[in-house]
């Protein structure tokens, strides 16, 4: 019998056992695994390029404030921006104001929407349609599907914000990877329905034409309204999105807390299971001494059986990560932080390395006291 | 009859290693889910203690939040007659039109920059939140560009000190004053005159809400039909304790990922749990065969193991609690999801939490200890003794 052969029958020796701590850190890999790839998609990821060349302006103090509808074809003066669309957060209630019933509902400009937003596919005929209806609503895909919504089908919507509730018939239905379950009707409809609204937008998206020139039209657009009454503030759309992340409260340390209680459970529950192994097999240790095993050896048998265990644990726990981290992708979209996470190579490197780093840690001092064991003590033992 | 606890206690004890690790194990999911649940706690409290039951808060009909509301002012003389209003200092109605805004300010510690609520009010408005209390400097008075800030404000935020002047809107603005608000949704406000901050923000003519105060919590109900009901207003009053009450929805956020967090942990926690009982059955098969012999029935050997389990996990929560308690009154904020502004709270680690935090560290324990002590009890007495 191999060395290898001889670890890792050992390892499952005990299957319950060897069973239970696999799943028990395959747990804890898959809550690290969630927590670097939300990381990752904050802090590390870069957008596509279209997105990058992407801007979202607004009004310097809160998104409560609206801008004026002037500002959009100053901005589009500027050289550089290819398309600027209004936006505005309609806020309303579908149905009831429950949480799962939550979705996005913003008013826009149907005839240049779509050429600040061309990471949203709409069928042509489904976008003209849209266009010519002032009552028209282009909705997500997931988003139609869970309601049962198709082509033609009439909804309402509950104003909050807004003192109206707009009668809207679907007329395109976008799709959009990640799906971002949000659905958009004409600014006009909102403004001829809401005088005071009239003439204002929430914020402005702005496509820009060379990656090269987004630097310079964003700090442009800032100071062009330096001086008007309300100063403006453009940031990337990426950055847009972040700022209601980051007001949830301080993320990263939340995020680092969360590994780091789940790094050290995992160390405690694999040194756990090296200490009742190496205990359960204290005469079978005596012997393998007697017969000539170094004390080396010994050691790197039972340090080899913990990183297998942990390794081995670590793998369930990533695969169990990419269904989990799909279905949250489609989830966390009711947050309104639409995050484009998925399991990559180098999450899954990184936390097979700390499964790897936490077997070899914790299964070191109870393999270093087997490999110490007296033989004799060890051969009397009754285990 | 039952095997005595203390029988347990010994076995916790002489294998203090495997104890120890386990428990420790248990505290760590605890840890995790107390500090969720002090967060939700705290950020509830700053809600409900916010608001005051003879309060009556008044928005433009359909609005649900002070900052999307707004109507005109000249419907204020009108709303200020209606029966029912308490008396003020000076024997008016006690009735305050407000404004209410939002401006950035830069955190103290540099790490970027927060939305913070702004609210103008009339002198009647100081009068009417009784449990915010001056703890430094004065009130503002009624004509000057002056504001006072609250207590967490002035820590948090630079240049918000007595003496300071804080730039926002048209130009500067003294501070004169810091209150405390009690932990209520008060502690992240800036308060000043109505009039100059109307002046600032283009605002005159209009006001965001009114608040006016009843004489007692059955009074304002009423009132607040009074309010809805008349034809020339066209107006909505809510409760003000109902209005704060539905912003706690701003920790939903947080409530989800801690419930997905805290159960993964708690898998997590009650496999390595299982283990460690598992174990505990494996060492213990002579043992428990002799109590069986002697005459301990299979319910009592599961009941034993089951509450050795349970001691395991309710030392876990323990460690858990102990761990957190230095956390208990941290301050931290958080978006609030009506207006778009900074909340500040302070973790609380209350009686219902702790209480809570035993439960699920029980559930784990129990969850961990069963099967194990299912198969203890189901054990061949002839096998185990000849072990």
């Amino acid at each position: 019998m191999t060395l290898s052969g001889f670890i890792v029958r050992n390892t499952f020796r005990n299957k319950r056992r060897s069973v239970l701590t696999l799943i028990s850190i395959s747990f804890s890999l898959l809550l690290l695994t969630l927590m670097i790839s939300i990381w990752r998609s904050f802090y590390v990821d870069q957008v596509a390029p279209e997105a990058a060349r992407r801007l979202i302006i607004r009004d310097r103090v809160s998104l409560a404030f609206f801008l004026p509808a002037y500002y959009r074809d100053k901005i589009r003066s500027i050289p550089g921006v290819v398309a600027v669309a209004p936006i505005t957060w309609f806020g309303g209630r579908y149905i009831d104001d429950r949480p799962a019933h939550f979705f996005a509902q913003l008013a826009t400009d149907p005839d240049e929407y779509l050429k600040v937003a061309s990471d949203k596919i709409v069928p042509p005929d489904q976008l003209k349609a849209w266009q010519q209806d002032r009552a028209g609503a282009l909705v997500d895909v997931t988003l139609a599907n869970k309601y049962g919504w198709k082509i033609g089908d009439r909804i309402t919507l509950q104003g909050t914000i807004f003192e109206v509730n707009p009668e809207l018939t679907i007329r395109a239905i976008y799709h959009r990877d990640p799906p971002q379950n949000a659905l958009y009707f004409n600014t006009k409809y909102l403004e001829e329905a809401v005088p005071w609204f009239k003439g204002q937008a929430g914020w402005y998206s702005v496509q820009i034409g060379s990656s090269g020139d987004v630097a310079r039209v964003s700090g442009e657009i800032d100071d062009m309204f330096r001086n008007s009454p309300l100063q403006t503030k453009t940031e990337s759309e990426k950055a847009f999105q972040l700022g209601f992340v980051a007001s949830l409260g301080n993320v990263k340390a939340f995020i680092l807390g969360i590994c780091g209680a789940v790094v050290f459970t995992i160390m405690l529950v694999s040194a756990n299971t090296m200490a009742m192994s190496v205990r359960s097999r204290t005469r079978e240790v005596a012997v393998l001494k007697t017969i000539g095993f170094t004390r080396q050896r010994v050691l790197s048998i039972f340090v080899s059986e913990s990183v297998a265990l942990a390794v081995a644990g670590g793998v369930l726990g990533i695969l169990v990560a990419i269904p989990v981290i799909w279905w949250l992708t489609r989830s966390f979209i009711a947050l309104g932080v639409p995050l484009a996470m998925k399991v990559n190579w180098q999450t899954a490197g990184l936390s097979l390395l700390v499964a790897l780093t936490l077997g070899l840690v914790s299964g070191y001092l109870p393999a270093f006291n087997a490999s110490r064991m007296n033989i004799v003590e060890g051969l009397r033992h009754i285990g | 009859m039952a095997i005595p606890i203390s029988y347990n206690i010994r076995n916790l004890k002489l294998r203090k290693g495997l104890t120890i690790m386990t428990a420790l194990g248990i505290a760590l999911t605890v840890t995790t889910a107390i500090f969720l649940m002090a967060l939700l706690a705290g950020l509830q409290r700053a809600f409900v203690s916010s608001g005051n039951p003879n309060n009556v808060l008044v928005l433009r009909k359909g609005s649900e939040a002070e900052l999307s509301g707004g109507f005109d002012a000249s419907l204020f003389p009108t709303l200020t007659t209606l029966p029912g209003i308490a008396k003020d200092s000076h024997g008016q109605p006690m009735a305050s039109g407000e404004l209410v805004v939002v401006i950035i300010l830069p955190r103290k510690d540099g790490t970027g920059e927060v939305n913070v609520t702004v609210r103008g009010m009339m002198p009647d408005g100081l009068e009417m939140r009784p449990s915010a209390k001056l703890v430094e400097g004065r009130w503002f008075q009624t004509g000057q560009r002056e504001v006072v800030v609250s207590k967490s404000i002035r820590d948090r935020f630079s240049h918000a000190n007595i003496g300071d002047t804080m730039e926002f809107g048209k130009g500067s603005w003294k501070v004169v004053g810091v209150f405390d608000a009690g932990g209520s949704a008060y502690e992240s406000e800036v308060w000043g005159d109505v009039n100059q901050m109307a002046s600032d923000f283009d605002r005159q003519g209009g006001y965001s809400s009114a608040y006016v105060r009843a004489t007692d919590p059955v009074a304002a109900e009423a009132l607040t039909n009074r309010v809805s009901d008349d034809q020339r207003l066209k107006l909505e009053g809510v409760l003000e304790t109902a209005y704060y009450a539905k912003q706690t929805s701003s920790g939903a956020p947080i409530k989800y990922i801690g419930i997905v967090v805290a159960i993964i942990m708690a898998i997590g926690s009650s496999f390595a749990a299982m283990n460690t009982m598992y174990a505990a059955v494996a060492y213990r098969g002579r043992e428990i065969a002799t109590l069986r012999v002697i005459g301990f029935s299979r319910p009592a050997i599961l009941t034993s193991f089951v509450l050795e389990s349970l001691l395991l996990a309710l030392l876990g929560a323990a460690a858990g609690i102990l761990l957190m308690l230095p956390f208990n009154g941290m301050e931290t904020g958080t978006s609030n999801a009506v207006t778009f502004s900074e909340v500040v709270f302070a973790l609380r680690i209350t009686p219902e939490v702790a209480g809570a935090a035993i439960v699920f560290a029980l559930i784990m324990g129990l969850v961990g200890g069963f099967a194990p002590a299912w198969h203890a009890a189901r054990q061949n007495i002839l096998n185990a003794l000849r072990g």
